[in-house]
């Protein structure tokens, strides 16, 4: 692996990446396009958020990766060692003490500071696609702030469940101004997203469109007065770490069908459990 | 008596290809144009014209806006003019599932125009939504189900009823009952003229159907190739034709 560019992409594609990056900065939510590159992973292995990140890192960061919340994941330590190989970055599991995040469907529990980057992997980036196929027309209706057929997906969503039934990848408005689609993450994650300390870096590899959140952006979760947005999680505490502010996964643990939820950011839990908190289901 | 849209010497070429040339009018307050033409003669093209769909290639079309008094929709921004789009005017096309949103509910289809103008309170759009499909025949039990489910009659009432709802002043139509058995033609028609004359509407309909305009129209344009070569009150077109065109039109419709 030593023929290889730091972080593998070769200078000048990375500074196209950087130029759409400070792009999307200086327009928060609006997606910029960009000339994705062939990455050794395929499409849906988060190649749009690896180049975004092979793109902002430097020999002194400290790099972490979580899948759906989790270190330990094929997906996210394939992306860990690839960038401990290629650019020879120390890496981490510690939410604190990263400097660099990618990230597959999950805001970390632990509130991000200054200096950190958080990196989306991102497969669909236009929040209009379902109900508009036409990337001429969603791209004219982004730009005229045309945004009425957003809510009619809302819409749908409360005439069919009586609710609003999205619960992840959760439309939000940013700013005042661009309608984007967050990523799949849940919509507990939501109201993290705005005034938060870290930047905010999406990338969708496959449709080429990189997007921004800069430090402290205004982001609101769309929804109807009568139907206001909630951001919900399973309604219990955590099995291992008893924490009860922390989005969870329901697990089977045995043959007769018993369930438990625990931590999907398994550093939060551990930290906590390493803290003395204990759940009901801790050993 | 400002004319609510005046139309001013429309062309609309297709390359070195005539679509329509050099048309003018004026339209007035609770009036219905009719045009009629044989298949070419440019009916459509006038219509998205005046609708905003087209770009004409010269003329003038000067439309009587709530806040600002006339201005020429063609050289207004196109935020300006899609916005009139779906607030003061309305398009109903020929085929239903031109103007419809397939994979949507009827109730989301009519609330979408309430939704684009700013309308935030579910309960509101539902109950105008639903109000709506009882104005247009359509049972409100039928509010959640998707247009696919829908009969052709159905379907084009439910997209009158989804263009009517922000109670636009002028609607432009294209064929609106063509494709359509006759009985069921006759009562789109009925529930057309009735809603015409509730909401004081305007409208511009193209047909190649006289029975359509005489029952709808009150003043019609006869085109072709691209030109109006008559127009009037449409009794008086009907029943007197003056140009050489209009009568073998008239004429041969007589026949059938
Ligand atoms: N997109 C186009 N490109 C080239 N020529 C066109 C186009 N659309 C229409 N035309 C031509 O312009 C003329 C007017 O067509 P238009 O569709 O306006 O007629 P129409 O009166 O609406 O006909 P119909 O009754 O069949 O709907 C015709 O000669 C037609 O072939
Ligand atoms: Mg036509
Ligand atoms: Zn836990």
């Amino acid at each position: 692996m030593t023929e290889y560019n730091f972080a593998y992409l070769d200078e000048q594609t990375k500074r196209m990446i950087r130029r759409a990056i400070l792009k999307g900065l200086a327009i928060p939510g609006y997606q910029v396009p960009f000339a994705s590159r062939e990455m050794p992973m395929p499409y849906g292995w988060g190649t749009g958020g690896v180049q975004v990140s092979a793109a902002v890192l430097t020999p002194k960061d400290t790099f972490k990766v979580i899948d759906q919340g989790a270190d330990d994941t094929t997906n996210a330590v394939s992306i860990r060692t690839f960038f401990q190989r290629t650019a020879g970055v120390a890496t981490t599991t510690a939410t604190s003490d990263a400097t660099v995040i990618q990230t597959r469907h999950r805001i970390p529990e632990e509130p991000l500071h200054e200096g950190q980057i958080l990196v989306y992997q991102v497969p669909i980036p236009e929040p209009l696609r379902f109900l508009e196929p036409r990337e001429s027309e969603t791209r004219k209706m982004h730009s005229l702030e045309e945004y009425g057929l957003m809510h009619v997906k809302l819409y749908e969503d409360i005439s069919r469940h009586g609710h609003i039934a999205t619960s992840y990848a959760y439309p939000v408005k940013v700013e005042g101004r661009y309608v984007t689609d967050p990523s799949p993450i849940p919509k507990f994650d939501n109201p993290k997203l705005g005034d938060m300390a870290a930047i905010q870096l999406f990338g969708a590899g496959r449709e080429q469109r990189i997007y921004a959140l800069p430090p402290y952006t205004q982001v609101v979760s769309l929804d109807f007065q009568d139907h206001p947005f909630e951001a919900s999680k399973a309604d219990h505490p955590c099995g291992m770490c008893g924490a009860t502010d922390s989005y969870l996964d329901e697990l089977i643990i045995d043959d007769a069908g018993g369930r438990m939820f625990v931590c999907s950011d398994t550093d939060y839990c551990e930290a906590r459990q390493a803290a003395g908190h204990k759940g009901k289901d801790a050993a | 008596m400002t004319p609510l849209l005046s139309v001013q010497g429309i062309t609309k070429r297709y390359g070195a290809h005539i679509g329509c040339t050099d048309v003018s009018f004026d339209l007035y307050p609770g009036e219905v144009m009719g045009i009629v033409g044989e298949s070419g003669s440019g009916k459509s093209t006038l219509l998205n014209c005046m609708a905003g769909h087209l770009t004409p290639d010269a003329g003038q079309v000067v439309f009587d806006t709530r806040t600002e008094g006339p201005r020429d929709t063609i050289i207004m921004s196109e935020p300006e003019r899609r916005m009139l789009g779906r607030t003061d005017w309305a398009f109903v096309h020929q085929h239903a599932r031109d103007g419809l949103r397939m994979g949507v509910s009827a109730g989301g289809n009519v609330g979408e125009r309430l939704m684009a103008v700013g309308e935030r309170h579910y309960g509101d759009i539902r109950d105008k939504a639903t109000d709506w499909l009882g104005r247009v025949e359509i049972d409100a039990s039928r509010v959640d189900d998707r247009p696919t489910t829908f009969s052709g009659g159905m379907q084009q009432r439910l997209q009158i009823a989804r263009n009517l709802v922000t109670g636009p002043r002028l609607v432009f139509m294209d064929e609106p009952t063509g494709g359509l058995d006759v009985s069921v033609q006759a009562r789109l028609l009925d529930l057309l003229r009735g809603l015409v004359r509730d909401m004081g509407l305007s409208a511009i309909i193209v047909t190649h159907d006289l029975a359509v305009v005489r029952f709808l129209a009150d003043r019609l344009m006869v085109m072709k190739s691209g030109r109006v070569v008559e127009a009037g009150l449409t009794d008086q077109v009907l029943d007197d034709p003056q140009h050489a065109y209009s009568q073998l039109l008239v004429s041969s419709v007589l026949q059938v």
